[in-house]
């Protein structure tokens, strides 16, 4: 008797086993499905011609939906970021790791709080402002006031040539 | 619920309810006991079936002309206003209607507050409200994105970010619903999805939300447990069907002035700009409906908790019936709870004005106040209001404060038994 009832667990469990990886595997797909396709995953990369920028200036350019700041810094701006004290950051990253190349900053112009586009040369750091909620970022695009918790963010980006930046 | 089985009159009808006894549900619901106290507050719930319905009717008809895609959806929106035969009519009429949702919603919500009604035995009737008014959340949220404007674009983009305060899994979240990397084309459609799926998921909760009402069957002014059928009651039919087909009247009223007055007044100029990833608009404000949670998310400095906070002041509403801990349902025996009662409006009302206003200086003061507040009504006042407040005595029924004695015998016993000792 008490055998019979050990066989009979056993074909329970394994039953419940097999069903939850068979209703797994249908219930996948379905979640799947609302991850970016490939033709948004091909739209990952975009060349950007920078030879028009002049100095103290910024163009906003689109990237996988997304504004993607290249701004060329005027002196007193690059200077300003590399004053900064790194304890003074709420996000600690040193200008040179953000700015590869000093005299242009490339990034991406979401806000890092709830993602909207901050307006330039605006806020209290005289980087970026973030009218939804203010947050205020400096030359470098480093938070330094508001509710986002992160430094705007750097894609991956390289020089092609002396004027132009591929991005993504 | 009835005592005495209902038995069709013509044969043809006990043949069919014998087979399915939809005329017992409508027997029902016709001689439903209602108490013969029920003020203009109760007539609510009626004027929100009705705002379903409404709102799923124009809906229907709206998506006959919409097209959910990136590129034609703002087009297509000022297709039906300008050439779908009335299309503007019905377009108006489903986004003010949204508007009179809410504000039919609130009403209805604060009536429970002030009567007691979530308290027990309606805790269940209670929970399922709440989870309807997240569900009419969500639809109006995903609607508002539909038309595809500067306000839908954003919108979307900061409700959608809010997932980014997860920790870890956040960013993969956010990247999911979107179904990119931004809000675009994939998010486009899936919302109009869902905006299309949830009015008939809230359908099918109101069902249960009625069902879940006629058990315990209404609360009352007073508060009181009464004996139903009996001198307080009245049948739902006719008594209460006129009374809740009259105050409909009157607020078909306010909604038509909306819809042919001011059909623009309650949304924002931004959203008749085509969405632009670009630009964020100077402002981003969420419909009225939502400013004070709005204003919950903006007071706390931190992200992760700030959206804790604003997803725990909609949440500690199903705990209601738990943190309220008095016995005694109305408000109009409950002196001090009156007060703070009317004091909670206020700070609702408040959150609501500084939501609208830019989050900083004074107004951000007396947001984060008026957010402490408000988890204070709920966390420690009413817990400690139940032990603590001295109540004035209940009646034993509706017709007793006029006729004396009660036609609930149980319950006259139970007082002379008291007035013995």
């Amino acid at each position: 008797m008490e055998k019979k009832t050990k066989r009979r667990d056993f074909l329970f469990t394994a039953t419940y086993a097999v069903g939850a990886v068979g209703a797994g595997a249908v219930i996948w797909p379905m979640i799947d499905q609302m991850n970016p396709d490939a033709s948004v995953k091909a739209l990952a990369s975009t060349e950007v011609d920078v030879s028009a920028v002049n100095p103290g200036k910024t163009i906003t350019v689109l990237w996988r939906g997304k504004p993607v700041f290249i701004r060329r810094r005027t002196p007193e701006e690059i200077a300003e970021a590399k004053s900064v004290k790194l304890e003074d950051l709420k996000h600690p990253e040193k200008d040179e790791d953000r700015a590869k190349n000093p005299e242009w900053l490339v990034m991406l112009g979401v806000c890092t709080h709830l993602g909207c586009v901050p307006l330039d040369q605006k806020g209290d750091y005289n980087g970026w402002f973030c009218p939804c909620h203010g947050s205020h970022y400096d030359t470098s695009g480093r938070i330094r006031k508001g509710p986002a918790p992160t430094n705007m963010e750097i894609p991956e980006y390289k020089f092609v040539d002396a004027n132009t930046i591929k991005i993504g | 619920m009835s005592e005495h089985e209902y038995t069709p009159k013509s044969k043809v009808g006990k043949w069919f309810n014998d087979r399915l006894p939809l005329l017992t549900l409508a027997n029902h619901l016709t001689d439903y006991p209602t108490p013969k106290n029920l003020n203009y507050w109760w007539t609510f719930g009626g004027i929100l079936t009705f705002c379903l319905i409404t709102q799923i009717v124009t809906g229907l008809v709206l998506a006959m002309h919409y097209i959910a895609h990136a590129d034609m959806a703002f087009q297509s929106v000022e297709h039906i206003m300008r050439d779908v035969n009335y299309g503007w009519l019905i377009r108006y009429i489903h986004a003010n209607g949204a508007s009179m949702f809410f504000l039919a919603v609130y009403i209805h919500i604060f009536r429970s507050l002030f009567y007691g009604s979530y308290k027990s035995p309606r805790e269940v009737i209670w929970i399922i409200g709440i989870i309807i008014y997240l569900l009419m959340m969500a639809a109006a949220f995903l609607g508002y994105v539909l038309p595809w404007g500067q306000m839908s674009f954003w919108g979307a983009t900061v409700i959608t970010n809010l997932f980014s305060a997860i920790p870890l899994v956040g960013e993969g979240i956010v990247t999911w619903l979107w179904g990119g990397y931004s809000v675009d084309n994939p998010t486009l459609t899936r919302f109009f999805t869902l905006h299309y799926l949830i009015p008939f998921l809230i359908l099918g909760l109101v069902v249960l939300h009625i069902w879940a009402l006629h058990v315990p069957g209404n609360n009352n002014p007073i508060g009181i447990d009464i004996k139903k059928p009996s001198k307080d009651t009245v049948p739902f039919h006719p008594y209460i069907v006129i009374k809740d087909g009259f105050a409909l009247l009157m607020f078909m009223i306010v909604f038509a002035f909306f819809v042919f007055y001011t059909p623009n007044i309650l949304g924002h100029a931004d959203n008749y700009i085509e969405a632009n990833p670009l630009v964020t608009p100077a402002h981003i404000v969420p419909e009225w409906y939502l400013l004070p949670f709005y204003a919950i998310l903006r007071s706390v400095p931190d992200k992760l908790l700030g959206v804790i906070a604003m997803l725990s002041a909609i949440l500690i509403l199903a705990a209601l019936p738990w943190l309220d801990t008095s016995k005694i349902r109305s408000a109009v025996f409950r002196p001090l709870y009156k007060q703070f009662y009317w004091i909670l409006v206020a700070d609702v009302l408040i959150l609501g004005y500084v939501g609208a206003m830019p989050a900083e200086g004074l107004y951000l003061l007396i947001a984060r106040i008026a957010t402490a507040y408000y988890f204070l009504h709920f966390l420690v006042i009413l817990p400690v209001l139940g032990f603590k407040e001295r109540t004035t005595p209940v009646p034993l029924s509706i017709t007793e404060p006029i006729l004396g004695g009660s036609p609930n015998l149980a319950a006259v016993k139970k007082k002379d038994s008291f007035k013995d000792q």
